[in-house]
């Protein structure tokens, strides 16, 4: 792979992750390519969370968990001794499955990230920037100073997302982002990921095939191992065709819905 | 006509016969029912019981004609055996013991919440946890007894004999706030562990640190429930009587000097009801009147400690 030229942010090598003595991801490989949405499909317990969150180390939070082999970011593994994950999550921006605003006010949601990075600049701008990419702008520009609880649960996810660019990250991760949300918060947060996309690079674990098929470019289907358990990235590629013309027979039963 | 009528009687009959669905009465169950019901009103009754006492000698004690409500409640001396009941010489001395004992026990119960909820391994968890609870376990009149022969020793070492008296409020306070401790950093640390885990993953996710975390997201969300256990920890404190009995002084001082002695609410009633009093002295429905004001205070940030800890929930739950 190449990334000296940019194409690539991430190449995972040889990746085996542990929840003590269990096996959860086993002997994966994978690259990320910049500036275009990733998904991360397959049914429950196939590993497809775990392998999102090495990307920005937060699998450090559960004591257990333990990541052999090596995920490069920009040639650097971030799995390194002497790298800090807390620099590493201030590069890599996260969203989570259900939307998690602070209780604090819609302004401070999305300034607190950039402040504790040690934004200097603008906040009122950077605060409205954020809002506008999230495309929360015009529905909350008037109640800044409101509770962000108080909003909707799309608009919460919107909010969220605001607070995950505030900081400016290169790569946004995004669990399962749309499944607390109905159908048309639903939409609403895949047409911002096609906007986003545009200046961030997207990786998204979904259980919703349909919302790969609509919202990624390329698309890793995994599966759980029927015989150790340990999950497994079956196949990998442009997402039409793995949508259209699957390689591997297990890969069209799960997206033609013969099971999972 | 007649067929369906006999058609009908015959389906009752049937059904009857199947199974009886009449109530049935249950003796057991009504009989352990009374009892809880019991159970639940004794604690209603006893506080019933308490203001009734309370009210009924405090008012003997302010129609008794030798003091005013005023006098009372605005005086700085108390001097009975003159007839001077001002409440302020014993209601400064509790509140100064009071707040010694929250200077030592808010920041420390706090730290110690912090680090059991954000920083704490499972390990060092499982060995602070009892030790804390031992700390509460320990009956008040060890306490006062370590106030006396322990704290006042050690703030005259550090002050001098000379500015310490033996009796000295300042001991009395940071030992009631070691006495507390357990109780702020318990509540405390109930509260910071109700704040949904979501909300620390959203703040590691941005790159903040523990630190961040545990200071700027984590605490500011259990607010009102650290708020509660400030207040039921000052309510705690206000009542205490063994220490300040023992450490804080035998005498109504109107005194702002935190190593001198005065006596407390509490250490008052103590001292004059195990002397010999007349029932029906003045001195007697004083202590009453003192007790109306003691229950009152504690009584009051009770129920602001519940409208808090209400707010928390709604927050949350």
């Amino acid at each position: 792979m190449n990334y000296t030229n940019g194409k690539y942010v991430f190449d995972i090598q040889n990746l085996n992750c542990y929840y003590g003595s269990f096996r959860a991801v086993k002997d994966t490989d994978l690259s990320i390519e910049s500036k275009k949405i990733t998904a991360f499909i397959g049914p429950s317990g196939c590993g497809k969370s775990t392998v999102l969150r090495t990307f920005n180390r937060m699998n450090d939070l559960i004591p257990s968990a333990r990541v052999t082999g090596e995920v490069l970011f920009h040639g650097q593994n971030l799995y390194d001794p002497d790298v800090d994950p807390v620099e590493v999550r201030r590069r890599i921006g996260m969203v989570f499955q259900k939307p998690n605003p602070f209780p604090k006010s819609i302004y401070e949601n999305v300034a607190w990230g950039a402040r504790i990075n040690g934004f200097k600049g603008n906040m009122d701008e950077l605060v409205e920037q954020s809002l506008r990419q999230a495309a929360l702008w015009d529905e909350v520009k008037d109640k800044l100073d409101q509770s962000g609880l108080g909003l909707s649960g799309g608009q919460q996810q919107r909010l969220c997302i605001a607070r995950t660019i505030a900081p400016r990250p290169e790569v946004i991760l995004m669990d399962e982002p749309c499944s607390a949300l109905d159908p048309i918060a639903t939409l609403k947060i895949e047409d911002l990921m096609r906007q986003l996309v545009k200046n961030y690079t997207i990786i998204i674990v979904t259980h919703n095939m349909q919302q790969a098929a609509r919202v990624s470019d390329y698309t890793a289907y995994f599966l759980m191992d029927r015989d150790d358990r340990a999950g497994l990235l079956i196949e990998y590629g442009v997402t039409n065709e793995i949508f259209t013309k699957p390689k591997d027979q297990r890969t069209e039963d799960y997206i033609t819905g013969r099971f999972g | 006509m007649t067929v369906s009528a006999s058609t009908r009687t015959i389906a009752k009959t049937a059904a009857a016969a199947k199974s009886d669905l009449h109530k049935r009465l249950r003796l057991g169950e009504s009989f352990i029912e009374a009892f809880l019901f019991f159970c639940g009103a004794v604690s209603i009754l006893t506080t019933l019981g308490i203001v009734f006492v309370l009210g009924k000698e405090s008012l003997l004690f302010f129609t008794s004609g030798e003091v005013t409500l005023w006098e009372f409640i605005s005086g700085t001396e108390w001097q009975p055996a003159i007839g001077r009941f001002g409440i302020w010489a014993l209601l400064n001395s509790t509140l100064m013991v009071t707040a010694i004992a929250m200077l030592v026990a808010l920041p420390l119960g706090l730290a110690v919440a912090i680090y059991l909820s954000e920083y704490a391994s499972l390990r060092a968890r499982s060995i602070l946890k009892p030790v804390l609870e031992v700390l509460a376990g320990v009956p008040t009149v060890v306490y006062g007894y370590f106030a006396l022969t322990f704290m006042t020793p050690f703030l005259r070492s550090i002050f001098g004999d000379e500015i310490v008296q033996i009796y000295n409020t300042a001991a009395a306070g940071i030992v009631i706030g070691i006495l507390v401790l357990p109780l702020v950093s318990s509540m405390s640390e109930d509260a910071l562990h109700a704040v949904p885990y979501a909300l620390r993953e959203a703040a590691y996710g941005l790159g903040a640190t523990k630190l961040e975390t545990a200071i700027k997201v984590v605490l500011p969300a259990a607010t009102y429930g650290v708020a509660a256990a400030f207040i039921v920890a000052i309510s705690r404190a206000i009542g205490e009587t063994m220490i300040v009995a023992i450490a804080a002084g035998a005498g109504p001082s109107f005194t702002f000097n935190p190593f001198e002695s005065a006596e407390t609410m509490t250490g008052h009633i103590v001292r004059i009801s195990g002397g010999d009093l007349s029932y029906d002295s003045i001195d007697y429905n004083s202590i009453f009147a003192i007790g109306l004001m003691l229950f009152v205070m504690t009584l009051t940030l009770n129920i602001i400690s519940r409208h808090v800890v209400k707010h928390f929930r709604e927050e949350y739950e």
